[in-house]
């Protein structure tokens, strides 16, 4: 973990923000019917950061996390992630871009089944050009994450705690600038809930630049800053002043 | 020099490495569904195995063929009726009767001074009746031909003679029997001078030939050789010959043989015109009678081949479905790889490797499949007498495997592209 914070803390929080989104958009067409899901979304994101996306079902903060996480381009408005202007890359620029700067972590877990644990992490480096020693990699990433005597169980052998700290190390193996965690502890019981967000928060204490999107007023003051989202617009942007700490024994409401 | 060698074999390993990544993904993913992998397979195994063993089973038989029709001797030129092209079989060999081969052309070509290469002639003409020995009746083969039919055709008697010289034109009612007529009409009494009645005329028996088999599709011993006046006016009740054979002297000879017979029959026929095209004859050697029943037996090979290869194309629309459905449940699947940085082309590339992997192992499978069914036909053919190669071509198998490679490649296509075009989102959304 330090070989990433370092990394990351090299990179330097820069004059130009890690994220900067303006007046972004989203509209889905079906037939004549169409519907603005995001209406103009602005903010930075600075390396480095431990951002909450929060707000009720059907707010769009889903879309949001899509868009910044280049899985989904937006309908109008401007992104820039580390100055670079995404709106008008390609495809296969942008899965080069989720391959390099991002890491996914979903609600459910999205893990290959029949796949044994390690593959699973290994998979992004597969994608990846010159990673080197692809297993060294993902065993490290897997022991950093508390799993090391797991490696060659198959992934329906595993709790759902441990499916998600396999999709972290998944999602940290590629060494990404940041980190999306869509719903992270949604479909996990409170206990397995608190050991993700330690490990969330403890890779932010190391550097990394995390958003956790999520509608839970309580997992979301686990970040250091909180974007609330309803009906596709900016409700409220605040620092988050009495922040949770995870930690054992405490549990998620 | 060295650097950018190093360089290439570098890219060369890298680009090697995530190829057969590729592959093991392929194979895992094909093992996690191992009953719907092997009836995905099964129809290129059927496929490609029906492919080979026909391949082989036709080579086997051409083989037969051939060394039946060699035993028969390659120094023969035979003479039919009609004229035809120089490949083609002439159109006698269609069934049309033609009219124009006589006795006298038997007489003319006999003349040394006209083929000085001729070691003897025959002249045939063929038909069917029932022969009947007091209660006993039996269907067969009734050949009138002349008396230079065992030197030419080979043979020998087992018991009695053969008819001779002036037999051939006195209508003598004499017969010389295969061994098959032998035992249905007599069974175990005495031949020999006995009488036995072929439509209404009653024949002697003066021979018996010796068992010798089916030759290139001929029975030799189901069969009644009289001379050939006799079979054409109390038997057939034509004036013509069926064929005409001619045994030269050497294999080298045969060239100008051929022009002989061809200059002794138009100058019988009264045919002014020397280049051949107003002849109502065809001449043909041995060597020319293989190399027709190579093409013909290779026809029907390819024939067949190609009709069992259309089951491959069933094969591969059943792989086109059954990869369809698999693209449809592993959207999720689709949408993580993409997620994690997969590329269309690699999601693609995934596709369709899985899918020539499925074509490829059922080709290898069917293969050999194909060959064991292939080498036991063999075994119990040698077994039961037949002198029967085993063959699988080299041909043959590169061919199985790059069909079922193409195969995959074709109809993997459709649903890989399918696949690749997927939306991230909308993939990992996919209940």
């Amino acid at each position: 973990m330090t070989t990433l914070a370092t990394q990351n803390r090299s990179k330097g929080a820069g004059s130009t923000p890690l994220i900067n989104v303006q007046n972004l958009t989203k509209s889905y067409t079906a037939g004549e019917v169409v519907t603005k899901v995001l209406q103009g979304i602005s903010f930075n994101i600075e390396k480095g950061e431990f951002v909450s996306i929060m707000g009720p079902s059907g707010s769009g903060k889903s879309t949001l996390m899509h868009i910044l996480g280049f899985l989904e381009k937006a309908t109008g408005g401007h992104y820039e992630f580390e100055g670079k202007d995404i709106t008008k890359l390609q495809d296969d620029e942008l899965a080069k871009m989720r391959n390099e700067k991002i890491g996914f972590v979903f609600q459910a877990f999205n893990l290959l089944p029949r796949t044994t644990v390690l593959e699973n992490v290994k998979l992004p480096l597969t994608y990846a050009v010159g990673k080197g020693d692809i297993n060294e990699t993902a065993k490290q990433v897997l022991e950093s994450v508390g799993l090391g005597h797991r490696l060659d169980y198959y992934t329906n052998q595993i709790s759902g705690g441990e499916k998600q700290r396999v999709a972290i190390a998944r999602a940290l193996v590629n060494n990404p600038t940041i980190i999306f965690a869509d719903e992270p502890t949604g479909n996990l019981d409170s206990k397995s809930g608190v050991q993700i967000m330690e490990i969330l928060q403890r890779l932010n204490n190391a550097g990394n630049t995390i958003i956790l999107v999520t509608h839970e007023t309580y997992t979301s003051e686990h970040a250091k800053r909180i974007i609330q989202i309803k009906d596709g617009k900016i409700i409220d942007d605040y620092p988050v002043l009495n922040r949770r700490v995870a930690h054992d024994g405490e549990t998620l409401k | 020099m060295n650097i950018e060698y190093c360089k290439l074999s570098i890219i060369k390993l890298i680009m090697f490495s995530k190829f057969s990544q590729s592959v093991a993904t392929s194979i895992t993913a094909l093992l996690a569904n191992k009953a719907r992998s092997f009836l995905t397979m099964l129809g290129i195994i059927i496929g490609v195995g029906a492919v080979i063993v026909i391949m082989a089973v036709g080579a086997g038989a051409q083989s037969l063929i051939l060394a039946q029709v060699e035993t028969l001797g390659t120094n023969l030129i035979g003479v039919m009726p009609g004229k035809s092209d120089e490949a083609g079989p002439p159109t006698s060999a269609m069934g049309i009767v033609i009219t124009t081969l006589t006795y006298e052309d038997v007489m003319a070509l006999r003349e040394k001074s006209n083929v000085p290469n001729a070691v003897d002639v025959v002249g045939y003409t063929n038909g069917t009746g029932t022969a009947n020995w007091g209660s006993n009746s039996y269907d067969t083969n009734l050949k009138g031909v002349t008396v230079g039919y065992i030197e030419v055709e080979g043979g020998e008697l087992d018991n009695g003679r053969f008819f001779s010289k002036e037999e051939e034109t006195n209508l003598s009612r004499v017969a010389v029997i295969g061994s098959t007529v032998k035992k249905e009409l007599f069974g175990e009494s005495e031949v020999i001078g006995q009488r036995i009645k072929i439509k209404k005329h009653t024949f002697e028996v003066i021979g018996v030939m010796a068992e010798r088999g089916t030759v290139a599709f001929q029975d030799y011993d189901d069969q009644i050789l009289m001379p050939i006046k006799t079979m054409q006016k109390l038997i057939a009740g034509v004036n013509y010959l069926g064929l005409i054979r001619i045994k030269i002297d050497s294999e080298e000879n045969i060239d100008r043989a051929i022009s002989d017979v061809e200059m002794t029959l138009r100058d019988q026929h009264d045919i002014a015109d020397l280049s051949g095209d107003s002849d109502d004859f065809s001449v043909r050697s041995a060597a020319e009678a293989l190399d027709m029943i190579t093409v013909i037996t290779d026809a029907l090979r390819y024939f067949l081949a190609a009709m069992a290869a259309l089951s491959l194309i069933v094969g591969g629309i059943g792989i086109m479905n059954i990869m369809l459905v698999s693209v449809t449940e592993r959207t999720r699947e689709i949408g993580l790889r993409k997620a994690v940085g997969a590329n269309n082309f690699n999601i693609m590339s995934q596709f369709l490797i899985e899918a020539v992997v499925v074509t490829l192992l059922g080709g290898i499978i069917g293969i050999i499949g194909g060959a064991v069914f292939s080498y036991l036909i063999a075994v119990i053919a040698n077994f039961m007498g037949y002198d029967w190669a085993f063959v699988v071509s080299l041909l043959s198998i590169v061919l199985a495997i790059a069909v079922s490679t193409a195969v995959g490649l074709i109809f993997g296509l459709y649903p890989a592209r399918k696949a690749s075009m997927l939306e991230p989102v909308e993939a990992l959304r996919y209940e």
